[in-house]
């Protein structure tokens, strides 16, 4: 996944690396786009990494993370 | 050139290790969950894959329950300095290394009770001693899986079971026996499992880890250390998640690429293969010692009961003395004296003078042992 600006992104907000990485490989699986990038300055001052999704798949990203029982911080979009 | 001492540090290590740790410093190089950049990414898969592996080897569901530091020591003593308080009571046995016994002795003085189960000679300790020993006052089982003077392996499951019963954690030291026995968290028992890199795993020295499991309130398990950890940094209390809340400070992640890499050969392996082979040499070493004259073998001399550590004394030859002409004359390279463990020598009647530690492993050979055999009788003939 590719940036683009004509695309409209959101961005799971994770507690770690590790959630992260864990949270990628898990949404690799269920064939979801995604790829880890700094959180954005506006969502939180914290140093770390994010998952950035599709805005287009969030209904379906909390879904399955809800079924999975896997923990995030929050998902944001723009 | 007989590489015995596999029970300090395994040696070679396997296919795969060196390379992971050189694709590290050479194609990776950054600093894992610190950075978003491609590398730094790349660095903490490397660092999540280790976590899965190990995960996967003990049959623990969560991977982000599985903590990494600097060696087993140090996560054992995570446990005991961060559970236990005043007045709390633990449990541990006569066969213990000192990365056990030492931070228990230190809590014992600040108030912490400590029974020690006293072991039979061969290194056993009896479950049923477990019932009499709980006080009110006690939180934790620790032990060690296997003994690193005689290889003893202690009934974890039912040591656990007796733990879970009275709703008290159960520790145990797999420095010995991780990635050489098969070992399950949750047929075990095992609340938190104490695990070296650098011996059975495979992997580099300077690694090691802590797979915590899911009946843990880490509320209750206070962080050896605090720092950073890259995650939360607009804060200053130690995050309260794992596996941060342990692991402040950047890790070993070079090590922990080699690590990875040893996990991943041992899983390829598969634990009862390598049990197998490593029941048979040490089948092959016990029957020959006992052949030779003046050769004291310590333990319970039956290879299934016991890892690929084996003890012996040879009448009128010190250990030190013995050590030296093995290797002399022979090349044969082991350890001898005291292994760390004065309670563990005491049990078994070796103390002081401890005994000599062949440390076999998955890559010695019967050839290897045979020849070992012949210049043992040779010293023993000699003497």
């Amino acid at each position: 996944m590719n940036p683009d600006d004509s695309i409209a992104y959101a961005y799971i907000l994770v507690f770690s690396t590790s959630h992260a990485i864990q949270i990628e490989q898990w949404l690799i699986e269920k064939k979801v786009p995604c790829r880890l990038v700094p959180v954005p300055r506006h969502l939180s001052s914290d140093c770390g990494v994010c998952v950035r999704i599709l805005k287009s798949d969030i209904e379906q990203v909390h879904k399955l993370t809800e079924q999975a029982g896997i923990e995030l911080v929050g998902i944001h979009s723009e | 050139m007989i590489y015995f001492d596999n029970a300090a540090t395994s040696w070679p290590k396997p296919a795969g290790v060196a390379e992971a740790m050189q694709y590290f410093l050479e194609q990776v190089g950054a600093n894992p969950g610190r950075s978003a950049h491609r590398l730094s990414i790349e660095s903490a898969r490397i660092v999540f894959h280790a976590r899965q592996a190990v995960a996967k080897l003990f049959n623990a569901k969560d991977p982000l329950r599985v903590v990494f530091g600097a060696n087993v020591t140090e996560m054992l003593n995570l446990v005991l300095l961060g559970y236990l308080r005043n007045s709390d009571h633990v449990i541990t046995s006569s066969m213990e290394h000192n990365s056990v016994m030492r931070p228990l002795r230190w809590l014992e003085k600040q108030g912490v009770e400590v029974t020690v189960i006293k072991c039979s000679q061969e290194g056993f300790i009896d479950p049923s001693d477990i019932e009499n020993a709980v006080r009110s006052n006690t939180r934790l089982i620790v032990l060690n899986h296997a003994s690193n003077v005689i290889g003893s392996l202690q009934p974890i499951s039912e040591v656990g079971y007796q733990a879970r019963s009275h709703d008290l954690l159960f520790l145990i030291d797999a420095a010995q026996t991780a990635g050489a026995f098969p070992i399950d968290m949750s047929t075990g028992y095992i609340d938190l499992l104490a695990f070296t890199g650098h011996k059975s795993l495979g992997g580099p020295m300077g690694t090691g880890g802590l797979v915590i499991g899911e009946r843990v309130k880490i509320d209750q398990l206070q962080p050896l250390k605090r720092g950073g950890t890259g995650s939360r940094s607009e804060f200053e209390d130690q995050p309260d998640f794992l596996p941060d809340r342990y692991e402040s400070g950047t890790l070993n992640v070079v090590g922990l690429a080699g690590l990875a890499a040893g996990v991943d050969w041992v899983l390829t392996q598969g634990v009862d293969s390598i049990r197998k082979h490593e029941i048979e040499l040490t089948r092959r070493l016990l029957d020959g010692l006992r052949a030779i004259k003046g050769i004291t073998v310590y333990g319970g001399r039956e290879a299934s009961n016991q890892t690929a550590t084996v003890s012996f004394n040879i009448d009128g030859v010190l250990p030190s003395e013995a050590g030296l002409r093995l290797d002399d004359e022979a090349g044969i390279l082991c350890r001898v004296g005291l292994h760390c463990a004065p309670s563990a020598h005491k049990t078994v009647g070796t103390f002081p003078t401890g005994t000599v530690r062949f440390g076999l492993g998955f890559f010695n050979t019967e050839t290897e042992i045979d020849i070992a055999l012949s210049e043992l009788e040779r010293l023993s003939l000699f003497t």
